[in-house]
C-alpha cells in the first residue's frame, strides 16, 4: 500500500546572511522556512512560485549543493549530506533552466554527456561510448549531433543534451529547475513530453520547479505553491487545478494567459509590491499582496489546514 | 485609423558564402492605435523584421523591400542621421532582456533623460521631471528614488517598466516591443502586458509586439501576423485567427499553449516536432513542409495565398 519515499524533507530551513555594506547592518534572508514534505517513488512534485520565493534554494538543498541551516533531507533513505559526491551523482541529478549557460561551450555534445560517467571512474571507454549513444538516442538526438558543439544546437536540442547528461548515470531522482522557461512554447511542449515519457519508462521521481502553474500541470502528480520560503498550498494536481484554495494559488492561475481572445489581460490583483525574502511580513506573509486580506491576516500566523494529500495555509479558508 | 507603418515584400539576408534568408518577402501594416502581434518560434525572423524596421541590423545584413514606409515617408533611402532622428523619437523599441539593454554603469535617470535631451534639446531639469512623471505613469512608486538608482538595483519587472518609460520619453507614435515579458514571472508578465495595453490605448500608439506565445497574442492583439521561416504565413484580425486558424503552423502553435484545467494528463501535450529550418535565398515551396502533418509532394513547389475572409490570408496549398 505505502509507496516507498524517494525524497523526504523534514523541518528544513535555509537562511543566508547578506552583507549590509560598509555601514548597514547584515540582513538575514530566509529562503526556505521550515518546510516538510515527502515525494513517493515515481511521483512528481511540482513546486511553483515567483522569483525569490526560495524554490531554487530548495532544489539546491535537495541536490546536496547547499547545507540546510536546520532540518534534514533524505533521498532514497540516505541523508543527502552524508553521501559522497559520486554516490549522490548516481542517485540524484539536476536539469537547470538555461541550456546556454549549463553546457560547456567548448566541449562536444557526446563528451558533455559522457562527463558524469568519466567522473565516476569505474566505466571503461567502450561502455561509456555505448551508454552515451543510447542516452542521446533516448532523448531524441542523432549520433551526428553528438559530434557538434552546444552553439550549433537550438535551445530545445541543448535542453535535450542537459537531460541526457542528467540521466546517463541512471539516477533515481531528477531535480528540474525551470527546465523550459528559456524555451519557445512549441519547444517547451516537446521537452515536457520527453520528461513525462522518460519518467514513465525509467521509473524516475521528479522535483519539478516552475514559475508557471500551467507548465507543471502536465508533469506533476502533486503541486506545491511556494511563497517567501513556505508551501502555502499543496494538493494533488487534479484537486489543485479544480479547486485552488489559497488566494496566491488563484492569482498564479489567473496570470496564466490562455489563448482566449476578448478576455484582455487580467488584473491578478497582487498589486505592485514585490515579495522581499529579507523582510518577511508578520502574520500571513502574503497579506500585503493578498486581494482578500483582513486586518487579522497582518497579525495571526495562518495555521496549516490539512486536505486530502496536502493542505493550505490561509486564515480565510475554512 | 491610418497606416503608421507599411511593410511590403521585406527581405533580409545575412552572410556571403552560404547566405541565410532571414526574412523572405514579409508584408504587414501597423495602424496607429492598434496592437499588431508578430508571432512565431525562435529563428523565424520576427526580431530581424523589427530590427530592419529600425535599421539596426548587424553590418553585412542586406535589407530589401518593395515598400517600407513610416507615416507615409519612405524609410529605405534615409541617411543614418535622418534615421537617428526618428529612432527613440518617433519610433521606439523595447527589448526582451532589460538587464542587457540598460547600461549598467549609468543611473536610470541619466539613461532616461539622455534621449529627451538629444532629440528635443530639453534641459536636464525638465527632462528629469518628465522621466519622473513617466516612471509614475508605468506604475513605479518613489520615482525620485529610482532615478538615482542603477539597473542592478531593480528587479526584472521594474527594469522592464523603466525600459517602457524610457521608450515613451519622446512620445513616439510607433512602439516596437520584442518579447518584452519573456524573461519575467507570469504574475509580472500580466502586469507589464496590462500596462502596455493601457498605454497603447491612452496614447493612441501603434504597438508592434513580438512574441512566441499565442496566449499573449489572444489577450492583447488587434491583428496578428504569424511568421514562419521569414514569411508571414497567416494574417488575420485576432478574433478571426483564434476562431478559425487556417495554416497548419498556426494550428500547431495553438496546440502548444498549456491551458490550465484542460490538459489531458495521460496524453502528450500538443507540440510541433523539429525546429525552424535555416533557409538560403531562392528556396522553393513551403518552408513548413518538413514539420507539417498535411504536407505532400506539391508543397515542394506551390505555396498559394488563400483568402479566408476580407482581412484573413494564409500561405498554404490546403484550401480552408
Amino acid at each position: 500500500m505505502n509507496t516507498p519515499v524517494a525524497i523526504e524533507v523534514r523541518g528544513v530551513r535555509k537562511t543566508f546572511r547578506v552583507k549590509g555594506g560598509l555601514f548597514g547592518a547584515d540582513r538575514h534572508v530566509v529562503a526556505v522556512d521550515d518546510i516538510s514534505f515527502a515525494v513517493p517513488q515515481g511521483g512528481v512534485l511540482g513546486v511553483v512560485g515567483e522569483s525569490g520565493c526560495g524554490k531554487s534554494t530548495l532544489a539546491r538543498l535537495i541536490l546536496g549543493l547547499l547545507a540546510p541551516s536546520a532540518g534534514e533531507i533524505t533521498v532514497e533513505g540516505q541523508r543527502v549530506l552524508a553521501m559522497d559526491r559520486k554516490a549522490r551523482a548516481r542517485l540524484i541529478q539536476p536539469v537547470f533552466q538555461d541550456p546556454f549557460a549549463s553546457l560547456n561551450p567548448l566541449a562536444r555534445i557526446r563528451d558533455i554527456v559522457a562527463m558524469p560517467l568519466i567522473a565516476q571512474g569505474t566505466f571503461g571507454r567502450a561502455e561509456i561510448g555505448r551508454k552515451v549513444e543510447e542516452m542521446l538516442e533516448r532523448v531524441g538526438l542523432s549520433r551526428e549531433q553528438g559530434t557538434r558543439l552546444p552553439s550549433e544546437l537550438s535551445g530545445g536540442q541543448r535542453q535535450r543534451v542537459a537531460i541526457a547528461r542528467a540521466l546517463v548515470l541512471r539516477p533515481r531522482i531528477v531535480v528540474c529547475d525551470e527546465p523550459t522557461s528559456a524555451l519557445d512554447v512549441s519547444v517547451q511542449a516537446q521537452i515536457l513530453n520527453l520528461l513525462a515519457e522518460l519518467r514513465k519508462d525509467l521509473g524516475l521521481t521528479y522535483l519539478f520547479i516552475s514559475h508557471n502553474l500551467a507548465v507543471v500541470e502536465h508533469v506533476a502528480s502533486d503541486v506545491a505553491v511556494m511563497y517567501l520560503g513556505r508551501f502555502v498550498e499543496r494538493q494533488p494536481t487534479e484537486a489543485l487545478f479544480a479547486h485552488p484554495e489559497h488566494p496566491y494559488t488563484k492569482a498564479l492561475l489567473a496570470s496564466v494567459l490562455t489563448p482566449e481572445p476578448g478576455l484582455g489581460v487580467p488584473d491578478v490583483g497582487l498589486g505592485d509590491i514585490l515579495p522581499d525574502p529579507a523582510n518577511i511580513p508578520p502574520g500571513c506573509r502574503f497579506h500585503p499582496r493578498c486581494p482578500i486580506a483582513e486586518p487579522r491576516c497582518a497579525v495571526e500566523t495562518p495555521p496549516f489546514k490539512p486536505r486530502p494529500g496536502g493542505g493550505v495555509e490561509c486564515l480565510l479558508v475554512p | 485609423m491610418s497606416a503608421l507603418l507599411e511593410i511590403e515584400g521585406l527581405q533580409v539576408e545575412f552572410g556571403r558564402q552560404s547566405p541565410t534568408a532571414a526574412v523572405r518577402g514579409a508584408s504587414f501594416v501597423v495602424e496607429s492605435g492598434e496592437t499588431h502581434c508578430l508571432v512565431g518560434e525562435s529563428g523565424c525572423g520576427k526580431s530581424v523584421t523589427a530590427l530592419s524596421i529600425m535599421n539596426l541590423l548587424a553590418r553585412g545584413a542586406r535589407r530589401r523591400a518593395d515598400k517600407l514606409a513610416f507615416k507615409g515617408g519612405d524609410l529605405r533611402g534615409l541617411s543614418d542621421a535622418a534615421m537617428s532622428r526618428l529612432r527613440g523619437n518617433e519610433m521606439a523599441m523595447i527589448f526582451q532582456e532589460p538587464m542587457t539593454s540598460l547600461n549598467p554603469a549609468y543611473t536610470v535617470g541619466s539613461q532616461m533623460t539622455e534621449v529627451l535631451r538629444r532629440h528635443k534639446h530639453v534641459n536636464q531639469r525638465a527632462a528629469t521631471d518628465r522621466a519622473a512623471d513617466l516612471l509614475a505613469r508605468v506604475g513605479i512608486t518613489a520615482p525620485g528614488l529610482r532615478l538615482g538608482q542603477f539597473p542592478h538595483q531593480l528587479s526584472g519587472g521594474l527594469r522592464q517598466r523603466v525600459m517602457i518609460a524610457m521608450a515613451l520619453m519622446c512620445e513616439p507614435q510607433l512602439l516596437i516591443a520584442d518579447e518584452p515579458t519573456t524573461a519575467l514571472d507570469v504574475t509580472v508578465q500580466a502586469q507589464i502586458l496590462r500596462l502596455l495595453a493601457t498605454l497603447q490605448r491612452d496614447l493612441g500608439l501603434g504597438l508592434l509586439l513580438i512574441t512566441h506565445d499565442l496566449g499573449i497574442v489572444a489577450r492583447i492583439a488587434t491583428r496578428v501576423s504569424v511568421m514562419y521561416a521569414g514569411e508571414v504565413v497567416e494574417s488575420a484580425a485576432t478574433a478571426d485567427l483564434f476562431a478559425a486558424p487556417k495554416h497548419p503552423y498556426t494550428q500547431g502553435l495553438l496546440r502548444c499553449v498549456p491551458v490550465p484545467g484542460k490538459i489531458q494528463r495521460d496524453q502528450p501535450l500538443g507540440s510541433i516536432p523539429g525546429t525552424v529550418p535555416r533557409i538560403g535565398p531562392g528556396f522553393e515551396g513551403c518552408a513548413f513542409r518538413d514539420r507539417c502533418d498535411f504536407a505532400d509532394a506539391t508543397c515542394a513547389h506551390t505555396v498559394p495565398l488563400h483568402n479566408a475572409g476580407p482581412t484573413h490570408n494564409f500561405l498554404c496549398r490546403l484550401p480552408a
